[in-house]
């Protein structure tokens, strides 16, 4: 038996190598998890590597590589070289000041405009083999990351959590294979499931033949999924074919276009409307910043479109004097509140049609909230398609803010 | 280098197992997977993820340390390493390394692994093996539909393949010499 065991030592524990892979292998499918401890091991050993190298390389790399690439003429002295060159540094470093600055004001906008609560962190790695992507975040528990938490940028998601370490996080991406999130199209309001394919672009499924799908049109989360809010922006349908029973539907992720730097994970997240579809020929002009004007409408609270309603109705009833709950008579809800469903300044001219007046109150307020949300601090401005409604001045909320494509590497 | 043209072993020296510095076992590998996991990150380095260098390290060392064990050793390291930034489970990345390395040894013992061409032509048949096994298992262990794209796979197998022999030159200057 020994002299067995001898003669066929290696292929013995290649063979116990093998088979105590492929039990593990079972055991994590049987038991839908993993070895966790050689993970955290493996990312614990690179990540503060990693860290360090991102750390140095965005806070020194762009300013000495432009430095030392710009040394160029011999005809000029010495001492203008000099000079030069000194200049040439401090410009340099104040663009990259410059640049950190504006792209922190619009993460900064953009998570201010959110309702969502969510937490920034930056991309230290990539994990890529056939089928798959991930990226490294340098966020864990720590931090208040869970596993399964949907991750974000400016431009649309990015994926969801799949693992979660004290001091990192792997992050699904959307065009992972395994990756998939139920969507919604802006125009038609189609339903279905967005899916990676392991390249750089996505498909969404389960759409059936009959309903109606325009190649440009938007697809947003629809909220279905309890992972991403509703209204996040996911992809823009690059081919639309018909199936048998479903349509083919390829997309290109917003987020997955370049490997963003610096992502949002949402801790807590919260619905939005999806925007509505500018129309096809609708003239677009740059907002004004409605900070400074004084006639904009209150803007609403947090909450759903009917909680933004039924506190418009108590405002309406209270400048009424009316007291809901009490008696039988019922306050006039097509009266013109200035602040609550008028412009500031007008008063009491009731609409024609009550319930079109409330809900353009609503969209002139959203609107005004974001565009805020959106010139506030970062100097942003966004682009409004107008859309007259009844003679109101209310305007579509545009889909996702622009001025932000800084973000990806 | 090698010795005239012969590319089996003819020669005792090109049986002997080669010496490394202990730091040069930890730091390379660990610089594989580093590079591996962050240079894909920017834009321009992207092609970096379609580079096996975990594979290659793996290749080198089991090809010359010359034994079976040592080439298991090494596969089953990196290949579980590769697991731990994988979003698949762990053994994937493991087993099919496992099996590169200590087949990546036994042929060491045949050839003259120091001859470019063997090298090279080793890289590439055992790219294709690792990349057919893992398919294999996503298919079969974890019933994932994902295709293999045999032109586009033998055309990354001739890249890895040159990129793995200057590597290998490379790390040739790292060995202790005798």
């Amino acid at each position: 038996m020994d002299s067995f065991l001898h003669r066929y030592r290696n292929v013995s524990v290649l063979f116990v190598a093998i088979v105590a892979q492929i039990a593990a292998i079972a055991w994590q499918v049987r038991q839908d998890n993993d070895v966790p401890l050689l993970r955290v091991w493996a990312v614990s050993a690179v990540t503060p590597v990693a860290t360090a190298i991102e750390n140095i390389r965005s806070s020194a790399f762009g300013i000495f590589g432009d430095f030392f690439a710009g040394h160029g003429s011999r005809d000029e002295t010495r001492t203008l070289r000099a000079d030069r060159d000194r200049l040439r540094l401090e410009n340099q470093l104040l663009k990259d000041q410059l640049a950190t600055a504006q792209q922190a004001n619009a993460l900064a906008g953009f998570a201010k405009q959110s309702p969502s609560k969510m937490i920034g962190a930056r991309v230290i790695g990539m994990t890529t083999g056939m089928g798959t992507h991930s990226v490294l975040i340098d966020r864990g528990s720590f931090s208040g990351v869970e596993k399964g938490m949907a991750v974000v940028t400016p431009d649309g998601i990015v994926g969801k959590v799949l693992q979660v370490y004290k001091f990192a996080s792997q992050v699904l991406s959307v065009t992972d294979a395994g990756f998939a999130a139920s969507v919604e199209s802006q125009k038609n309001h189609t339903r279905g499931v967005m899916k990676g394919l392991g390249n750089s672009s996505a498909k969404v499924d389960y759409v059936p033949s009959g309903q109606k799908v325009d190649v440009g049109e938007v697809f947003y989360t629809s909220g279905d999924d309890r992972v991403f809010p509703r209204g996040m922006p996911a992809g823009k349908v690059t081919s639309v074919k018909d199936g048998a029973t479903f349509q083919e539907i390829y997309i290109d992720p917003f987020a997955a276009e370049a490997t963003p730097e610096e992502v949002f994970v949402l801790v807590d997240p919260v619905h939005q409307q999806i925007p509505e579809a500018p129309p096809p020929d609708s003239p677009v002009f740059l907002a004004p910043d409605t900070q400074t004007s004084a006639d904009t409408p209150e803007t609403p609270s947090k909450g759903t479109q009917a909680d933004q309603l039924v506190d418009q109705y108590k405002k309406i009833g209270a400048a009424q004097n009316h007291e809901f709950g009490q008696g039988a008579t019922v306050p006039n809800f097509n009266l013109k509140v200035p602040g609550v469903n008028a412009p500031m300044g007008s008063a009491g001219a009731s609409g024609g049609s009550g319930a079109r007046s409330a809900s353009g109150g609503i969209l002139s307020s959203a609107a005004g909230s974001v565009a805020r949300a959106a010139t506030g601090g970062s100097g942003i401005v966004r682009r409004v398609p107008v859309a007259a409604t009844g003679g109101s001045g209310a305007v579509h909320i545009a889909p996702r803010p622009v001025g932000v494509s800084g973000l990806s590497r | 280098m090698a010795t005239g043209h012969h590319i089996l072993v003819d020669d005792a020296r090109q049986v002997r197992r080669a010496r490394y510095p202990k730091w040069v076992l930890f730091v390379v590998p660990l610089t594989a997977l580093l590079i591996q996991i962050y240079l894909p990150l920017f834009e321009t380095l992207r092609f970096v993820s379609k580079i096996d260098l975990p594979l290659l390290v793996t290749i080198y060392f089991a090809l010359m340390s010359r034994s079976q064990l040592r080439g298991l050793a090494i596969g089953l390291v990196l290949g579980l390493a590769q697991d731990s930034f994988s979003r698949f489970y762990i053994g994937m990345y493991g087993l099919c390394k496992t099996m590169v390395g200590y087949m990546s040894a036994s042929v060491g013992m045949q050839f003259d692994v120091e001859h470019p061409f063997v090298r090279m032509m080793l890289c590439l048949v055992f790219y294709l093996f690792h990349q057919f096994l893992y398919w294999v298992l996503q298919r079969a262990v974890l019933d994932q539909p994902v295709g293999f794209n045999m032109v586009g796979e033998a055309l990354l197998a001739v890249i890895n393949a040159l990129i793995g022999v200057a590597i290998f030159h490379f790390l040739d200057k790292l060995r202790v010499r005798e």
